[in-house]
């Protein structure tokens, strides 16, 4: 069975402040969650650029998947915290997974200027294609993430 | 010594990028996610710039990590803007999610392009 919760019309998954809940958050421990967790997700996406460097000219790998695997998470997470279990998760659940670890992992700023330095290295379809297809991987995966959280709860729960 | 910069650096990005949506949020009482749209744009800006001064030469490759890689990294994010999306979409919002992603992208990329040339010509 799953629970109606408080914040499952929230449209922001890092804070909402549609959501009552979410208007009176303790500040200070909220925030140390989401630093913490920025700090995990940051360092997860460097260790990747070193593993998988782009080079001159070179489609940008590493942030395509880092981006396209984040969206995916937040959407697994926001589906299991907001309709998964009887019990609502701990209260610094989704500050440090969701704003931290996955807000500090993916990265638009990074996108944005992998498809710059494609540009001016005069890779122009590549820095097209690259800015195109992540949106789509990025918005494929939080939307087929979800779905197949859902699906797999409902079959669990009957 | 790179790791401590990128790290020092999300410890500070993630968090003001959770402080500036809360405060864009509010300052308004719309569905359109306003707050990551805002972080995003200002992070791209911000790379652009420091991009621009690391290509003229004038910012180290260590200032790059800790300001670029770590704190407009963890400032800006791909999955809360997709997340917030999926929501406006699955709320029966398809002209807004449809404008979050384009205004997001063409803003973001603008930003991008323009902080780096602007910080070259000023930095050459």
């Amino acid at each position: 069975m799953t629970r109606p919760v408080p914040g499952a019309e929230a449209i922001d998954p890092d804070v909402d402040l549609h959501v009552p809940e979410q208007r009176t958050e303790p500040q200070g421990r909220v925030l140390a969650a989401v630093a913490a967790g920025g700090a995990v997700g940051a360092s997860a996406r460097y260790g990747l650029s070193l593993l998988w460097p782009a080079g001159h000219g070179a489609f940008p790998w590493a942030t395509f998947w880092t981006n396209v695997a984040g969206c995916a998470l937040i959407g697994v997470l926001m589906v299991l915290i907001g309709e998964g279990g009887r019990t609502a998760p701990h209260p610094l659940v989704r500050p440090f997974a969701g704003a931290g670890v996955l807000g500090g992992f993916t990265t638009f700023s990074t996108y944005a200027a992998d498809f710059s330095r494609l540009l001016d290295e005069g890779e122009a379809p590549a820095a097209l294609g690259y800015a195109v297809l992540t949106v789509a991987a990025a918005l494929g995966a939080v939307w087929a993430a979800a779905s197949v959280t859902r699906l797999a709860l409902r079959r669990r729960c009957g | 010594m790179n790791w401590l910069l990128v790290i020092a650096g999300a410890v500070v990005g993630a968090p003001l990028r959770y402080l500036t949506d809360r405060a864009v949020q509010a300052r308004h009482d719309s569905l359109f996610p306003w707050g990551t749209f805002v972080v995003n744009a200002a992070a791209c800006l911000a790379l652009g710039l420091l991009t621009g001064a690391l290509l003229a030469g004038a910012a180290s490759s260590r200032l790059g990590l800790l300001f670029g890689t770590g704190l407009c990294g963890a400032l800006s994010t791909y999955s809360t803007f997709s997340y917030e999306t999926l929501r406006l979409a699955e709320r029966g919002r398809k002209f807004q999610a449809a404008a979050n992603v384009v205004a997001s992208v063409l803003l973001g990329l603008g930003s991008v392009h323009l902080g780096t040339h602007v910080a070259r010509a000023l930095f050459a």
